[in-house]
């Protein structure tokens, strides 16, 4: 098998924060295979935009990688020297962020932002630099005649096709999108979804795409990485995880996400919220709203378990997963005590 | 049930009820504003207690004792700053100006803030023809020259220190009321604002129950720099000779000493006390505003 | 104000309720008679019965939140009419406003900046019934009340706690609250979940549908997420452009949609599932400047199905069954 385009190896960050060295990304472990999108899914404040961040180079100055490896191409980014890692960043890895308009300069037209990027960091001349920029934007479904427009005259939906152009200028080895489609009405976020499912069959590129959204998840990614609270609770094939979840987390968000296809539900909530992460709690994380504890979930943190077929899993009661899942199904499990 | 967690998440300071201890405890880490601090309650302190500290009355003639009145007199244990040309005690003066200097700033600012942060609210929160009017009286007042029209002020009302106060506050109350307006405007478009409108809360409630004390700090900030600028004014003012003759102030010494030559004759101990005191206390309210501003505006944190 | 004149009265109706927003000036502008100015709500007819929970749905810029609004006289119309219970709304001042203010209330998007960060929690509940002048002494129990609709705990759990220091769930639980204390007869509810994380939501959706079962508040939903507005409410009413394009029983119309924009609409609503259909959208390119007034249907230019009549002639709203309305030429 083709070793993975990236591998996050029991990576920790933290935020020194008012109240204390906050640890928000705890140990997390993860591959994105070569050609794959890799869903990166959880609540808010719960790691995922932080993971990704770590891996762009871009974290926040109050913020430190605390521990582990992020193996990129063979070498562990966290060990090499700041200017590789951002010599890695500008051509290697690429950005797509949850609002176009923060990435694009309003008074420079958008063919030169595009050229710029492929003149100065992708060393091409700048008639290379104009045809390529052309078939980057037939490439995410824009009118090339469209390149001599600046940022306002686009809509949002544009804008984020501009985006995705800029990000893939580049060849890149591996693409990173945070929130790529939250900030569009539902057509748009279709339309946006398709195209990066396209270009990423077309391309076989590798993507992390960082959403709150299952639904996103569902729609383009082959694998799916579900964090909670700073660390990694589930991950698997995308139809396995949403399917067969074996984690009471995704049991329970099943139930709570309103589901067009099948008839009317009740929805049950999770009760509670996360933890504070400034003083987590001893054992499992999600123990206190967890309807399947066991006295040594309290006590005893669960590690990620392979579960074979690329399952892993973070819960003491993973094998019993099954029955589990049969009893998340019923809405009594999950009142609260 | 749901249980209720306390404290979810570290949230920046500027928000909730102890946001004010939060970012008075912020100002105390910053040394700049540790020293503006210090400046200005030594300069408090001085003038409450000016008639303790006081060595001599400064408006009297001293007289050596032989007889002869005490001119030009050096440092020394009699005379802790010297003499001017005219035998009086400086230190004493120096003192007796921090009262001036305290009463000019203080009043001068509280009306700074207070007309601006009126005029900025109503401005910002009406709108329409009434912030027409009242940004266009602002610009007029940004436009008319500040120490031409202290001059013709104290033509009118014969020279006098609140001329000083009065031309502060009408022509400084500009820069706080566009800042404020524009505080408003960001702060009228918050959601509970609007969830005060629905719930009943009449105009007058919402601009000073829901918006006003949000934008309180940026009062505080524009009047801690008006008091340096009123200082520092006054004894412009006072130094070409339009001041209250009546009054010591430290602008008034500077311009007693610049008149009789001190500086040609190197009488420094005449001239450079009041200057020292007028350029710390200005700086003072620099140091304290850009304290307050790292407060208020935490991006500005680098 | 007068109240109930029948049981059958309407309790809100609008009537070409329009909302014209003028553009920021610009200098050009000086030689131009007249500014265009965007169409934000456009001769909408609305109604909604006592008790009746109705979810307008559309995307961001249709006009939805303006149509919220309007109706919670928060904005006034540029034209057209409402009345609250048979009164016109327009007319409502001083008592008669606080009135109106005691029995329509709203249900805010991000829960994080509707409560004033100034104010504890117990303030800001009482805090409704400060302004419109409820005896004070029964602040206390009508909170308590309130906080009991929406299975929070009593105030004393919440004694000298500030916003920051909750939750987002139990913040828009304290929201609904706030609109409670003044024991209200309809509610507006402006997309009430779509700040909150997946886990928490359905706890706030399953309080604001029992309050509004056992209270028998009449309630407007207003948001983009059709699967949400099937949760919660009966009728449906969809927005495109500032125009009502299609309404009926939220049912029938996810299982006949008539109008080509909410059958795209409805194909491109996410699912979470791997099986689903990954078709192209039955619409093509993007939402139009809303600016100005084209001639014809609003639709056109990104409708699949448009045929010429569509460019000159605007679809007039019309029954096509019972309880079924559609703008469109085709259906």
């Amino acid at each position: 098998m083709e070793p993975p385009v990236l591998d996050v190896r029991n990576l920790s960050i933290e935020y020194r924060t008012s109240r204390g060295i906050v640890r928000a990304v705890d140990g997390v472990s993860f591959s994105v295979p070569k050609g794959a999108i890799v869903g990166l899914v959880g609540e808010s404040g719960c790691g995922k935009t932080t993971v990704a961040r770590s891996i762009t180079g871009v974290l926040h100055q109050s913020a430190r990688i605390a521990g582990g490896e992020l193996v990129f191409k063979g070498k562990d980014l966290v060990a090499a020297p700041a200017k590789e890692w951002l010599e890695k960043r500008w051509r290697d890895i690429s950005f797509i962020p949850q609002s176009a308009m923060n990435s694009l300069d309003p008074v420079y037209r958008i063919g030169a932002q595009l050229e710029e990027v492929l003149v100065h960091r992708g060393g091409r001349t700048r008639a290379e630099a104009r045809s390529r920029s052309s078939e980057l934007f037939d490439m995410v479904g824009l009118n090339p005649a469209r390149l001599d427009e600046y940022p306002h005259q686009f809509s949002g939906g544009m804008r984020q096709r501009v985006a995705i152009a800029l990000a893939l200028a580049l060849n890149p080895g591996l693409v990173i999108a945070d929130e790529p489609v939250t900030a569009l009405d539902v057509i748009v976020q279709r339309q946006i979804l398709d195209v990066i499912r396209d270009l990423q069959r077309k391309l076989s590129l590798s993507m992390i795409l960082v959403t709150h959204d299952i639904s996103v998840v569902a729609y383009v990614s082959d694998k799916i990485v579900v964090m909670y609270a700073g660390r990694v609770v589930e991950t698997g094939s995308t139809a396995d995880v949403l399917e067969r979840p074996r984690h009471p987390y995704m049991m329970g968000l099943t139930n709570a996400f309103p589901d067009l296809d099948t008839a009317a539900h009740d929805l049950v909530p999770i009760d509670g919220s996360p933890p504070d992460l400034a003083s987590p709690p001893s054992g499992c994380r999600f123990a206190p709203r967890c309807p399947f504890l066991l006295p040594r979930c309290e006590t005893d943190d669960p590690a990620s378990a392979a579960m074979g077929e690329g399952r892993s899993v973070a819960c003491h009661r993973a094998p019993e997963a099954d029955d589990l899942r049969a009893r998340a199904k019923e809405s009594a499990t999950w009142l609260p005590a | 049930m749901a249980n209720v967690q306390m404290p979810a998440q570290s949230l920046p300071a500027g928000q909730g009820g102890n946001a004010f201890v939060a970012g008075l405890r912020r100002i105390l880490r910053d040394p700049f504003s540790v020293a503006a601090l210090v400046i200005y309650v030594l300069l408090v302190l001085v003038a409450i207690f000016a008639d303790q500290l006081m060595t001599h009355d400064p408006t009297q003639i001293q007289f050596r004792a032989n007889g002869r009145v005490a001119t030009n007199q050096p440092v020394s244990e009699a005379f802790l700053l010297g003499t001017t040309n005219l035998g009086r005690d400086i230190y004493s003066q120096l003192i007796a100006g921090s009262r001036n200097a305290l009463m000019v700033g203080v009043t001068a600012a509280i009306s700074v803030a207070a007309l601006g942060t009126l005029v900025g609210l109503l401005s910002g929160y009406f709108g329409g023809r009434i912030d027409a009017f009242l940004m266009r009286l602002a610009d007029v007042a940004l436009a008319i020259p500040f120490l031409p029209f202290v001059i013709v002020l104290s033509g009118f009302f014969r020279a006098n220190t609140w001329n000083v106060v009065i031309a502060v506050a009408l022509l400084l109350w500009p820069n706080t009321a566009r800042v404020i307006r524009s505080q408003v405007l960001t702060v009228k478009e918050r959601a509970y604002v609007e969830a005060a409108r629905v719930t009943g809360a009449s105009d007058l409630r919402i601009l000073f129950v829901h918006v006003a004390p949000n934008i309180l700090p940026l009062t505080f900030l524009y009047g801690s720099v008006a008091i340096g600028w009123a200082i520092l004014t006054e004894a412009a003012v006072s130094f070409v000779g339009f001041g209250d003759p009546s009054r010591i102030s430290w602008g008034f010494m500077l311009q007693d000493a610049f008149v009789s030559q001190a500086l040609s004759r190197g009488s420094w101990n005449w001239f450079l006390p009041p200057g020292i005191c007028i350029i710390m206390v200005v700086i003072a309210g620099f140091f304290l505003a850009r304290g307050a501003e790292e407060v208020l505006f935490p991006k500005l944190r680098s | 104000m007068a109240t109930g004149l029948s049981a059958t009265t309407p309790l809100v109706e609008a009537r070409g309720l329009t909302k014209r927003f003028a553009p920021p000036a610009r200098l050009t502008d000086m030689f131009r008679k007249e500014r265009p100015h965007t169409h934000a709500v456009n001769k909408v007819d609305l109604t909604i019965s006592r008790g009746e929970s109705i979810g307008l749905l559309g995307e961001s810029g249709c006009g939805k939140t303006t149509t919220g609004r309007l109706l919670l006289k928060l904005i006034e119309p540029s034209a057209g009419d409402i009345l609250f219970d048979g009164t016109a709304v327009a007319g409502l001042a001083g008592p008669s406003l606080i009135d109106f203010r005691k029995r329509a209330q709203l249900v805010f998007q991000n829960p994080f900046d509707a409560l004033n960060p100034r104010f504890t929690i117990e303030r800001a509940l009482a805090e409704p019934l400060v302004n419109t002048g409820v005896e004070r002494a029964t602040h206390r129990d009508r909170v308590e009340k309130a906080l009991s609709q929406v299975r929070l705990p009593p105030l004393a759990r919440f004694e000298g706690l500030f916003p920051h220091q909750l939750s987002g769930g139990q913040l828009q639980r304290i929201v609904l609250a706030r609109a409670l204390v003044l024991e209200p007869d309809f509610i507006v509810a402006d997309e009430p979940v779509s700040m909150l994380d997946v886990s928490v939501r359905a706890g706030v959706l399953n309080v604001m549908r029992e309050v509004r079962a056992s209270l028998g508040l009449a309630a407007l939903y207003i948001s983009h997420d059709l699967a949400l507005v099937r949760y919660v409410c009966s009728r449906t009413l969809v927005m495109y452009l500032g125009r009502i394009v299609e309404e009926g029983p939220t049912e029938d119309l996810l299982k006949s949609p008539l109008h080509p924009y909410t059958r795209a609409l409805m194909k491109a609503v996410p699912v979470p599932r791997v099986d689903q259909s990954r078709d192209p959208l039955p619409i093509i390119g993007n939402v139009s400047d809303a600016r100005g007034q084209p001639k014809g249907c609003s639709f056109r230019d990104r409708c699949p199905l448009a045929i010429a009549r569509c460019a000159d002639d605007e679809p007039a709203l019309r029954s096509v069954a019972p309880g079924r309305r559609v703008a469109c030429h085709l259906v």
